[in-house]
């Protein structure tokens, strides 16, 4: 009795086959609606921030480290790749690629970083993407060089971080809040 | 002749302990799945063992917590030498979604030394497969850090200590382009 049972597993067997993956030598697809690595698309970014708000995990961090330059970084470390940041984002540029192959061995493999310019607002002074590289030219003190001496020249001296006089410059715009 | 052959049939043949430090159970069924003969890892040698003192690779999975983050730091000093560490799933990662909320201590780095990072939340069985693969050397690992910058911005925010002054401007000389 024992044996005919040990055949009729093994022939159980048999009519399987084979049913391992053969994984790493062979790439293995996933599902259309997959949510992998997010992507950050630095051309259509506008440096809203909405994405920084939305993170669960608040990973996405913003830093402005001048009136004109807004850096946005993805740290990607413990992202839980929910989608939030895209669904959230206005000109749709973040997308959850179909990318899961993120192992490494180093964690800071996995962060992106922007370096996003914004020009700033005349009225309110606070920031805006600029539209076209033409205005970006035409900002006040984008360009103020010394010519004769071949030299750049700077007319704010707050990146001078050893001395005690200095103010940051973002206090030189006065923001009102109402 | 025995050593010899021993030693390449059973080389890089990882024995696994599999550490939860306060996760949600979800990245420990994926490594269970793994083990599962659908994706069978024991073709690579890989077998689980129940204690750190057998084990040659704790994969550890959950952030490290405040009661518990003693313990994995034990288990991790009893395992024997040659040892490699596997963060799997964000939390471990990187601390998961609660990484500043007062019983998480934060990533598992900050107990024991981390070797290889599989984000994801949980990662799939392919991506823990592939973490795994990376570590043999059987795959290259396919992210890298993303930087992008929409313009170079005359101030050098990043070198302040080039920055110099002169006649009551300040000049940063040592940019390579103009």
């Amino acid at each position: 009795m024992s044996v005919l049972s040990k055949l009729e597993e093994t022939l159980i067997c048999l009519k399987a086959g084979r049913v391992t993956l053969p994984y790493p030598a062979q790439a293995r697809p996933v599902p259309e609606n997959f949510r992998g690595r997010p992507i950050f698309d630095a051309t259509k970014c506008i440096g809203c921030a909405g994405c920084a708000n939305n993170c669960p995990a608040r990973e996405i961090l913003v830093f402005d480290v001048c009136q004109e330059i807004r850096i946005l970084q993805y740290l990607g470390r413990r992202c839980t790749y929910c989608g939030r940041c895209a669904d959230v984002c206005p000109e749709k540029a973040i997308t959850m690629s179909l990318e899961f192959e993120n192992a490494t061995n180093k964690i800071s493999d996995l962060g992106q970083k922007l370096d996003l310019f914004m020009s700033t607002c005349q009225r309110c002074g606070r920031c805006f993407k600029g539209a076209a590289a033409l205005e970006e030219l035409k900002m006040k003190g984008y360009r103020s060089d010394d010519i004769p001496h071949e030299r750049w020249i700077y007319r704010a001296d707050a990146f001078l971080q050893n001395e005690p006089e200095n103010e940051p410059i973002v206090e030189d715009i006065q923001i009102e809040l109402d | 002749m025995l050593k010899n052959l021993c030693e390449k049939m059973f080389g890089r043949s990882l024995w696994v302990y599999h550490a939860n430090s306060g996760g949600c159970n979800g990245c420990d069924i994926e490594v269970l799945n793994v083990l599962t003969p659908y994706y069978d890892v024991e073709r690579f040698g890989i077998k689980l063992v129940g204690s750190p003192r057998h084990a040659d690779v704790m994969l550890c999975q959950g952030p490290a917590m405040r009661s518990t983050g003693q313990a994995l730091k034990r288990a991790y000093d009893a395992m024997p030498a040659p040892k490699l560490v596997f963060a799997i799933g964000s939390c471990a990662c990187g601390g998961g979604m609660w990484f500043d909320s007062y019983s998480v201590l934060g990533p598992v780095e900050k107990v024991v030394p981390v070797n290889y990072y599989i984000p994801g939340c949980p990662p799939r069985p392919e991506a823990i497969i592939y973490g795994v693969a990376v570590a043999l050397g059987l795959v290259d690992k396919k992210v890298a850090p993303v930087e992008f910058k929409q313009i170079e911005f005359p101030i050098p925010i990043y070198h302040p200590d080039d920055l110099r002054r002169d006649h009551g401007m300040v000049v940063y000389e040592k940019l390579k382009q103009v």
